[in-house]
């Protein structure tokens, strides 16, 4: 199960692909998994025959843990992302001793930069700390000496905390194990209304929000961008286009934003173990709204050396797949500054949260018709809330400073993007 | 006896002065006006100006000049009018008085008793309502008492100055007043140790000087809510008597912290942290504080009330560390 997101820990196989005895090749999709946020498409690392499918349709297994086998045929058949045991008997050549882990097994397999999520995700998932248990230290001590479960007692301490009272309070009446939901203890709050279940789009969301609100020191910059020339190219532009092929103000946004990141590196890339790693190039991440409720921001591949034409076709394709749960594992995985526009909702800007380990999100917001003066004279122009949160560890105010100016000037000459 | 904290203060020093023709009071005003908070009033007419001495307004001379007597042989009490101006003679505190023993490689002790006015509540604004005992008890080589009670004010000048190296007492100056029974024969008392003035099963208040007599208030209004609060006074802020209200959160396994200094890098810190240290797995929620607001203290009274620990801010700390929430 390979990480599809710097956020997740464990998915769902929804459907394979390929069958015991198929051939397949180096970056064949070959199953199809649900990551809480999106069904996402996953690629072999490695060519060869499938083996063995190990987990089957509908289960959900951690990140690292081996779905199939392949039987290599190819030069350097690799399985994927470093299994925590041999799926396969590996062909180690007999040694008397009880050997030399590290030398038979080597590091782990090197990845290309730019996906430091999956390499984050090597270790074993046992390591989470985000849903520790809170109980005060007396309440542990008494749990222990009470022989009492501590994850299944109410809190009602301090910031959530089990309180020895409440493992009195449970050992003094524990829950009788009953499928009837009618002999629960009456509770004093009321049942929410909608209630996040663990493993949902939501959940995963907040724990990857969480994460970066907690971590990230975050910086925001805002300017407003005259997209007067812009928009005025886009319908001499769109005239002689065909409606299904017509240019929308984000391409020339996005195709901007990118080039702007290509100019200044220290806001495209990843924070990772305390130091700031440059991406070579611009995978745009484009934050869209699922129906149904959530949010994913898969990446347009290097969009920086895009044609304006095509970074729209892409961006439609993106949108639809994402829409229909048909990401590809690249997409989720390998975005390395994102833009986010709530033009749609009709908010003027968006102050947004930077999806580790991104260093940098930029907004976009409602283009609107402003009194705007030019060289001393007032005209109404078009007008575009630009923002940019950026991670202080990584740049300062001037870097990110700028970066948006870089946007605004390369969007006043639309027709060299 | 009926008597007050003044004049069980007043006491102590008469009975030190008869018990050893060594002792002798020196400071600001404490001959012929009696002393600026009236505790040595009297004493110059009954023992004349040899032992109970004026000094010019030099904090950093007259405490200089007793550690100079302690070391000479003599049994020095000096008196400085109130704790602010105290930090005149800092240096003479700091690094002679407090450092001499071990400079000497032991030769040379300073045994001095330094008595001084501390605290706020009678509307003397910034400059006179410090309390900065806890900057004194961050000194090795003091100690560093605070008498809360008449027993303590009566007590514990004598084993101070028995010490052999200084010893600093804060009298809070809301204290001098404070009127109650005395036994007869009440004289000196332990310094070693925490005193618990009222025991209690659901959670420990840790404090001394000014705010305990608040703490047994607050005590008394929870006690009405069915919550046990046991109350430790410190006494002695230097060296601390760890042991007694680590026991005590041992058993209550919650504790609050009442200092009227500030709160940051305060005394109630440092119990806050010797809690956590020595009794981590018996604690059922975080120690709370209740700490003096970290200002310039107000003159006007109201101000001044807010900005000081007060029974209902106790009594809310408690309940917040007893019934969670918060």
């Amino acid at each position: 199960m390979p990480s599809l997101g710097a956020d997740m820990d464990e998915g769902t196989v929804i459907e394979w692909l390929v069958k015991p005895g198929d051939t397949v090749h180096k970056g064949d999709p070959v199953a199809v998994v649900d990551t809480d946020k999106a069904a996402i498409e996953v690629e072999t690392f490695a060519g060869g025959t499938i083996d063995q499918i190990l987990v089957p349709v509908g289960e959900r297994v951690q990140v690292g843990t081996p779905l199939a086998t392949i039987n290599g045929t190819g030069p350097t058949p690799q399985p994927a992302p470093a299994p925590q045991r041999p799926a396969t008997p590996a062909p180690v050549p007999a040694r008397p001793a009880q050997g030399l882990p590290s030398e038979i097994q080597g590091g782990p397999p090197e990845f290309p930069v730019g996906n430091p999520p999956a390499q984050r995700a090597a270790p074993p998932a046992t390591v989470t700390s985000v849903d520790r248990l809170k109980a005060s230290p007396y309440a542990r001590k008494l749990a222990h000496s009470l022989d009492v479960d501590l994850t299944a007692v109410p809190a009602t301490g301090q910031r959530g905390m089990v309180t020895a009272e409440d493992v009195r309070r449970f050992a003094a009446n524990p829950p009788r194990p009953s499928t009837q939901p009618s002999t629960k203890e009456p509770t004093t709050t009321p049942a929410p209304r909608h209630v996040v279940q663990q493993g949902s789009p939501r959940a995963a969301i907040a724990r990857l929000m969480t994460r970066s609100t907690q971590e990230i020191p975050h910086y925001y910059l805002s300017t407003t961008v005259d997209l007067g020339t812009a928009i005025a190219w886009l319908s001499r532009t769109n005239r002689e286009l065909p409606v299904a092929e017509r240019l929308v103000p984000a391409a020339l946004l996005l195709k901007a934003t990118a080039l702007a990141a290509q100019r200044h590196p220290e806001l495209n890339g990843y924070w990772t173990e305390d130091a700031f790693r440059p991406a070579d190039q611009v995978h745009l991440g484009v934050a869209i709204s699922l129906r149904g409720g959530g949010l994913v921001a898969p990446a347009l591949h290097d969009v920086a050396s895009l044609p304006v034409h095509d970074v729209m076709a892409r961006l439609r394709d993106l949108v639809e797949r994402a829409r229909a749960g048909r990401l590809r594992r690249a997409e989720m995985t390998e975005a390395t500054i994102t833009i986010t526009n709530l033009g749609d909702q009709g908010v003027e800007s968006v102050h947004g949260i930077i999806y580790p380990p991104q260093v940098a999100l930029v907004g976009a917001g409602r283009i609107v018709e402003r009194p705007w003066a030019v060289d001393g004279l007032l005209g109404v122009r078009p007008c575009l809330t630009l923002t940019l949160a950026a991670d202080h560890r990584a740049t300062d105010g001037f870097t990110g400073g700028r970066f948006l100016a870089t946007v605004d000037r390369l969007l006043q000459t639309p027709e060299e993007l | 006896m009926t008597t007050t904290y003044r004049e069980a203060l007043r006491e102590a020093i008469r009975d030190a002065l008869r018990r050893d023709e060594r002792v002798f009071l020196m400071g600001e005003d404490v001959g012929a006006y009696g002393g600026c908070f009236g505790v040595s009033l009297g004493l110059l007419e009954e023992f004349g100006p040899d032992r109970i001495r004026d000094t010019p307004l030099s904090e950093s001379a007259f405490v200089g000049a007793g550690i100079g007597a302690a070391t000479a042989g003599l049994r020095p009490i000096v008196e400085i009018m109130t704790v602010n101006f105290s930090l005149l003679a800092l240096d003479q505190i700091l690094n002679n008085a407090a450092t001499l023993r071990h400079m000497s490689g032991g030769q040379v002790g300073v045994p001095l008793v330094i008595r001084m006015t501390t605290g706020a509540g009678r509307q003397l604004a910034a400059q006179h309502s410090h309390s900065l005992e806890g900057w004194f008890a961050h000194i090795p080589g003091l100690r560093i008492l605070a008498p809360a009670t008449l027993e303590d004010a009566r007590g514990m000048l004598w084993p101070a100055l028995l010490d052999p190296d200084p010893v600093l007492i804060f009298e809070h100056g809301s204290l001098y007043n404070l009127a109650g029974e005395l036994a007869d024969d009440a004289g000196p008392v332990d310094i070693d140790h925490a005193a618990i003035r009222r025991p209690g099963a659901d959670v420990t208040v840790v404090t001394y000087g000014g705010c305990l007599g608040k703490c047994l208030d607050a005590a008394e209004q929870l006690a009405a809510e069915d919550i046990s609060a046991e109350v430790i006074d410190l006494r002695t802020l230097r060296p601390l008597d760890d042991a007694t209200f680590v026991e005590s959160v041992r058993r209550t396994h919650r504790a609050v912290v009442v200092d009227e200094g500030w709160r940051s890098g305060s005394l109630s810190a440092e119990v806050s942290a010797r809690i956590t240290e020595q009794a981590f797995e018996e604690l059922d929620a975080p120690v709370e504080r209740v700490c003096s607001a970290e200002v310039p203290m107000p003159y006007a009274k109201h101000l001044e009330d807010a900005a000081l620990p007060q029974p209902d801010g106790i009594v809310a700390a408690v309940r917040k560390v007893v019934s969670g929430g918060g």
